[in-house]
């Protein structure tokens, strides 16, 4: 069991001791702790209880307005926008979807979705919260569905901030997590982000016309994803060429 | 950077529960299966608590390993990478049984 521990000259430093957490950890390098009349509080919460309990308020007004939510993530450039507009055309005049946009700044992506069939676009600029956050969290989805006529929709796309750590642990009341991978990215990467790789119901597997002029290894890749996640959903697909966005708006449309 | 997000959430949970008090010590539980890197949360507690009832109490991180269970031959494996797989049979058929641990485990508060 390690523990890390910052000191207050600035070092830290691991150390390894066996135990369960049944009892105080009053024990290693905290002497004189005691008698500086300190009460332990038992907290036992998740750490992200006020997210998810933000999440849950999204989930709940979405059930009602009877949306299903997915959301998107990818790392940058792996293709969400493009694969979106895709889905648009093919779906976008049988199902009334909704498409919350996530950026770090600027409404390029957006822009870019305009007039391919979406019901409505809202846009959400993370820059406005603290430090230009790298993710969406539920308190910003919140704000972003506010400005959405959610009862004149069925499907609620929310394209994530482009980045393979962060958006995996937030929450947003979303029914699935489905994820964009583009073989231009190597075949190891599941094993570099598995948060979001074992998050994701769905991995639509991008850029697929690019096979034949690159080294990737589709095999390799499939069998690194099935390690990490071994009940996804694995769909082929290249947003540029159409090939597989069929299953993806299949899959999609529930 | 989603570390300064977990952070802010550790300390606004922390100054709720202490009301007032000066915190000393919070003690979070992460398990090997989440992908947050301890010098980071440390690096965003020092920063997040310099204004709080919190400031310079000590963030104590305990790492939990990720251990499954194999639903073939019941082996447990500790993992040293995220992969699914049974030590022994290699069967994908596991159960995680630790290590998406993600909680505020306790605080220490001066008392009044």
């Amino acid at each position: 069991m390690g523990r890390f521990h910052l000191h207050a000259d600035g070092t830290s430093h691991m150390h390894d001791h066996d135990h369960d957490h049944d009892h105080a950890h009053d024990v290693g390098d905290h002497t004189g702790y005691e008698e500086t009349g300190t009460t332990r509080v038992s907290i036992l919460e998740n750490l992200l209880s006020e997210n998810d309990r933000v999440a849950d308020a999204n989930g709940r007004q979405l059930e009602a307005a009877g949306v299903r939510a997915v959301n998107l993530m990818s790392s940058p450039g792996a293709g969400k926008t493009t694969l979106l507009k895709r889905t648009l055309q093919e779906l976008g005049s049988r199902v009334r979807i909704g498409i919350l946009e996530g950026d770090i700044a600027t409404s390029l992506d957006a822009d870019e979705l305009e007039g391919a069939g979406a019901t409505a676009i809202s846009v959400v600029n993370t820059s406005a919260g603290f430090g230009g956050e790298c993710h969406l969290d539920a308190v910003m989805v919140r704000s972003g569905m506010s400005r959405l006529p959610l009862d004149d929709l069925e499907l609620l796309i929310i394209e994530n901030v482009g980045n393979l750590v962060c958006p995996a642990e937030f929450r947003v009341g979303e029914h699935a997590k489905a994820m964009v991978y583009a073989i231009t990215e190597g075949e190891e990467k599941p094993f570099k982000y598995p948060v979001m790789f074992r998050a994701a119901e769905v991995v639509v597997v991008n850029k697929i016309d690019l096979l034949p002029h690159l080294d990737f290894d589709l095999d390799t890749f499939l069998s690194n994803l099935k390690a990490v996640n071994p009940t996804a959903l694995v769909i082929q697909a290249s947003a540029r060429t159409g090939e597989g966005v069929d299953e993806w708006c299949s899959w999609l449309a529930g | 950077m989603h570390e300064l997000s977990i952070c802010e959430a550790i300390v606004s949970t922390a100054v709720k529960h202490a009301d007032g008090r000066a915190v000393t010590r919070v003690t979070v539980r992460i398990g090997h299966l989440r992908q947050v890197v301890p010098d980071a949360l440390q690096f965003g507690w020092e920063l997040l608590t310099e204004s709080t009832t919190a400031k310079g109490a000590e963030l104590v991180i305990e790492q939990i390993p990720a251990v499954i269970a194999c639903h073939q031959c019941g082996t447990e494996t500790t993992l040293d990478m995220p992969i699914m797989m049974c030590g022994a049979c290699e069967s994908f058929e596991v159960k995680v049984l630790s290590g998406e641990e993600f909680l505020i485990v306790s605080m220490d508060v001066e008392e009044v």
